[in-house]
């Protein structure tokens, strides 16, 4: 029997109330339970320190072919940091790009045990899912590409609801998927053709359908679905100066979805940074966070998670083509195109945030302004958008932002003033509490996606403990650095109640499960035979050869849904 | 007798996936949509097989040769892992954690092939597709220094010329089609328009072709043995097109300025996308070629030449590439497995490598195999073993096994593991 007693400690776990309680926590057999014997378990001596249920990140570009080509486009990149192997670990490469099995380390140093891949093309899904297998240490799921597929794209134009909906369910399946994920809808499609659309209210070439009944439509297949998780939206427009007004149009639009019962928001809008910038060029841009975090406060229908930029030379990539098309003209640096037959698109652009750079310098603001201004911590979510705002080992360092005025100051000293004028951010106060950071990072991410035992700590749960040695009661916001190196290397990441990080080194390395939808819709078959005609006809590959098999999920974690 | 129908062919890097495969006592009886060349690796997989290990040539059973094979492997210096493009990602992996482990170099067959590309691809990027997407939409093809009517026999038919796409509903007719090359070929003959250029002329000609989608005017009167008339009307068409795609082969990549060409080429086709869209798309050879470059990179970072005597891995083409480090000597022990190097590398490279010890994983006898010490018969990837395979494209497909190995023969995989278990047992003994 496995038993682990994490004694003393200040606990952390918002689901259900316990705000820096003083109380052990009992591991066994991979569970939290209530209470067990000291004798019959070890022991980790906690006191001083704060425990939080392991760290979810619900928006982290880990795994797949996009991931893949920038580690490939980036050799560059991969000479800051190099990581040797020991008895325990696999060597690789670090920074913007990291090899899989480093991915895997860097995220349980810092106390994480579940992340979230957000953008699975269909066709690659078995790419996905090979390098998943390859990223110890962590749970994990992917979301599939939905917003410009072809099935999409023709249910929607049909206004047939009931298709959509079994087409949702058949591909996540056969992607072996957990949740809808829409990138600029509409634009993609369009960039086949080397163009976008410029708005909710654009066409979509040959199909006649606009972004605004792409996303409405799939918002509501969705919550009727009753998926764990609400469409997980990346906006049309994202990077485009005044975008935050499409950003509020697209939010608006989804305000009359019904959302599925025991929930309130029918839409994620990730890394909403990118997609909350006011004023009409890049040259007089400036933040729309504000106008955002107002929507936001008054609209309990929406989440998201802030896409924070962190100054430093990372590799940006998304599903979205002609943004990556815009971004390789705006820095001329090199660019990866990748288009995706029938459903989706990708781009590939490194990039160095500079803090002379004055719009760059905005959108660090915008990031911290929208976690800061948005009043619910359960419905703003902590993201750099791995690697687009930057990698995601600068976690602690925004952990300490939002923490502490003064670190704030630290960085908004080094910014041109006159871009601190372009945003809001100089004359925010707010710091976060160690409980709203357990929220914006475990507890309201991990109930945003819905995995049921993640995010707490109640008994039943799973045994995934971060132990950070900070003590809450002698820290101030003004001993911020303290903070940032507690979070970069944890005392004891806990990972299925096997004690896998002790001092921020390595112990031992087991894989993770990877959790996936597992229903069918009643009308299945009639769905299944329309797919296959056109299949047939525009596919470079037969249906037979396109489900990924359950063989390459070796610690597999089908969910069925209740609705269906 | 049993049929299976969408089978994966395991040759080159189209990886047609409707191949109908009949099996009967065992042996692959009868193939249909197999080109000759696919036809001929399913029928006669059978033919002088491997069947058991030898040490120095002589039959020895499978333990002592993987035990020797440890042997060789754990007291080299430093040992090369090559080949692994006509194996599935499985082994794939297996064989970079025994690089690793070994503190060797591993590499696969892509430096003596489409290395030159990545390299380029390094330098600029590239603006790349799923073939699906070039069978629906483009309407101008070119192919610059490739034959897939020899080298690749169906990629005409089923993503390139002819097939009837969505927005392609004419096939072949809705389509022009370019042959670049040095030479008339088989493809050249079914083009639309061939253009014969001089050989090694591929960069000026590339960099001419941008220079006139710019719209500069170029005062020479030919480019590389071309009339400027032509290139002008080529890069007119080019910008005209509703999506077009170059495939291109070693033609251009393998003749003088290597990745260069390809960084022209690469930047051609970017600049194309200010115009229009435009993708293009290395032809690559073997079946698993892809895999093996996906592989590596998410496990290391790196595509292929990745050197792991200092612990983690370093990447460096022209230092830690095969063909360099057997020409200079610098590897005292090979483990060569998916690949023939002794009959495809310059005669110094492969003259070392019979002069050092080399574990070969084969399943027929070749030139390799004849000048290694020790030789382990392997299970055909994609017809003897699943496992999964990556086309040239990066679309992943899941090989399928359609008869049993000989008795006693193991996938490449387990065969590494076997390998992998012995050392790391080695290295428990040892502390």
């Amino acid at each position: 029997m496995r038993s682990l007693i994490i004694k003393g400690g200040y606990v952390y776990d918002p689901i259900n109330g316990v705000d820096g309680e003083k109380k052990n926590i009992y591991v066994c057999d991979g569970k939290v339970v209530e209470e067990l014997k000291e004798r019959e378990a070890k022991v980790i001596d906690a006191s001083g320190m704060v425990v939080m249920p392991g760290g979810v990140d619900i928006h982290s570009h880990i795994a797949g072919s996009k991931i893949n080509s920038g580690r490939m486009l980036r050799p560059e990149d991969h000479r800051k940091e190099v990581i040797k192997k020991t008895k325990v670990t696999r060597s690789g490469v670090g920074y913007s790009c990291p090899s899989t099995f480093i991915t895997g380390y860097r995220y349980a140093q810092m106390g994480y045990t579940s992340v979230l891949e957000p953008a699975m093309p269909p066709i690659s899904a078995r790419h996905v899912h090979e390098e998943m297998v390859d990223i110890p240490l962590l749970d994990k799921a992917a979301y599939t590409l939905f917003g410009n597929n072809l099935f999409t794209l023709k249910y929607v134009k049909a206004g047939d609801i009931e298709m959509l909906k079994a087409f949702i369910l058949w591909l996540l399946r056969a992607t072996k998927g957990y949740a809808v994920k829409i990138v600029n809808p509409g634009g993609v499609e369009n960039w086949k053709w080397g163009r976008n659309v410029s708005g909710l209210d654009d066409f979509v070439s040959n199909y006649g359908v606009t972004p605004r009944q792409i996303i409405t439509s799939l918002a509501k297949a969705n919550e009727e679905l009753g998926l764990p998780h609400t469409i997980h939206l990346h906006c049309n427009n994202l990077g485009v100066p005044g975008n935050y007004k499409t950003t509020i149009e697209t939010m608006e639009a989804l305000k009359s979805i019904k959302p599925k019962s025991g929930r309130k928001t029918t839409v994620h809008v990730v890394h909403c940074q990118f997609n909350a910038l006011d004023g009409d060029t890049w040259a007089n841009v400036r933040s729309g966070a504000s106008k955002i975090a107002k929507y936001v406060n008054g609209h309990e229908h929406v989440s998201i998670d802030i896409g924070q930029v962190i100054f430093t030379d990372t590799t940006t990539m998304t599903g979205d083509g002609p943004w990556q098309f815009r971004l390789w003209n705006l820095s001329g640096n090199k660019w990866v195109n990748k288009d995706v037959e029938m459903e989706a698109g990708a781009g590939i652009v490194p990039y160095t945030y500079r803090k002379e750079n004055p719009a760059n310098s905005i959108q660090w603001a915008i990031g911290l302004e929208l976690a800061l201004q948005i009043y619910d911590p359960w419905r703003v979510y902590l993201s750099t958008d791995h690697p687009n705002g930057g990698p995601f080992t600068f976690y602690p360092k925004v952990i300490t932002w939002l923490m502490s005025r003064a670190s704030r100051n630290e960085a908004m000293l080094e910014i041109n003033k006159s871009c601190m004028r372009r945003t809001s951010l100089a004359n925010d106060y707010r710091e976060y509490t160690f409980n709203e950071i357990a929220i914006v990072t475990r507890a309201a991410t991990a109930k945003a996606v819905d995995l049921k035992n993640k995010g707490h700590l109640t008994p039943g749960a799973d045994g995934d403990i971060s132990v950070y040695d900070i003590d809450p009661l002698k820290w101030a916001p003004s001993r911020y650095r303290e903070l940032e190196k507690a979070f970069t290397l944890a005392k004891y990441t806990v990972k299925g109640g096997e004690i896998v990080v002790k001092d921020g080194e390595i112990l031992s390395t087991p894989p993770g499960s990877t959790y996936w939808i597992d229903s069918a819709a009643p009308n299945e078959a009639e769905l299944v035979k329309d797919v296959e005609d056109d299949f047939r006809d525009y596919y470079s590959i037969n249906i037979r050869n396109y489900p990924v098999e359950e063989s390459y999920l070796p610690m597999s974690h089908p969910i069925k849904l209740e609705a269906v | 007798m049993e049929t299976y129908s969408d089978v994966i062919c395991p040759f080159c890097g189209c990886l047609c996936d409707d191949i109908e495969i009949t099996v009967e006592n065992n042996k692959v009886v009868k193939t249909k949509n197999s080109c000759a060349i696919s036809n001929s690796k399913f029928m006669k997989n059978d033919w002088g097989r491997i069947v058991s290990s030898t040490i120095d040539g002589k039959h020895t059973p499978y333990e002592k040769a993987v035990e020797e094979a440890t042997n060789i492997l754990s007291s080299a210096r430093r040992p090369l892992i090559y080949g692994l493009s006509k194996t599935d990602n499985e082994a794939i992996r297996e064989a970079v954690h025994l690089a690793e482990l070994v503190g060797g170099v591993i590499d696969s067959t892509t430096t003596v092939c489409h290395g030159a590309s990545i390299i380029a691809m390094q330098n600029t990027g590239v603006s790349t597709t799923t073939m699906g997407e070039v069978k629906n939409r483009a309407d101008l093809i070119v192919f610059w220094g490739s034959n897939p009517a020899e080298a690749h026999p169906r990629h005409f038919q089923r993503y390139s010329v002819t097939p009837k796409g969505m927005y392609t509903p004419n096939g072949r007719k809705g389509r022009f089609i370019v042959v670049v090359d040095v030479r008339e070929t088989r493809s050249s003959k079914m083009a639309d328009q061939f253009i014969r250029i001089n050989p090694n002329s591929d960069f000026d000609i590339l960099q001419a072709l941008r220079a006139l989608v710019r719209g500069q005017k170029l005062s020479a009167g030919e480019v590389g043995g071309v009339r400027i008339d032509i290139l002008e009307e080529l890069a007119d068409r080019m910008k005209k097109a509703k999506v077009g795609c170059v495939f291109y082969g070693l033609g251009l990549n393998q003749s003088e300025s290597r990745h260069m060409n390809v960084d022209a080429l690469y930047s051609l086709v970017s600049d194309l996308n200010h115009y229009t869209k435009f993708v293009t798309e290395p032809m690559r050879g073997c079946f698993n070629v892809t895999g093996a470059n996906m592989v590596t990179t998410w496990q290391t970072g790196y595509p292929f030449a990745v050197d792991f005597s200092r612990g983690y891995p370093r990447y460096n083409p022209g230092e830690y590439t095969a063909v360099d480090l057997l020409a200079r000597k610098e590897v005292d022990a090979a483990l060569i497995m998916g690949s023939d190097p002794a009959s495809t590398f310059p005669l110094a490279a492969s003259h070392y490598l019979s002069k050092i010890p080399v574990v070969t994983l084969e399943r027929k006898e070749t030139p390799t195999s004849m000048l290694s010490k020790v030789v382990i018969p392997v299970a055909t990837s994609g017809i003897e073993t699943g496992g999964t395979a990556y086309r040239m494209d990066q679309v992943p497909l899941k090989l399928r096994k359609v008869v049993d190995p000989p008795k006693g023969v193991f996938s490449d995989a387990v065969v590494l593991g076997h390998i992998i278990q012995r050392i790391k047992a080695l290295e428990v003994d040892s502390v």
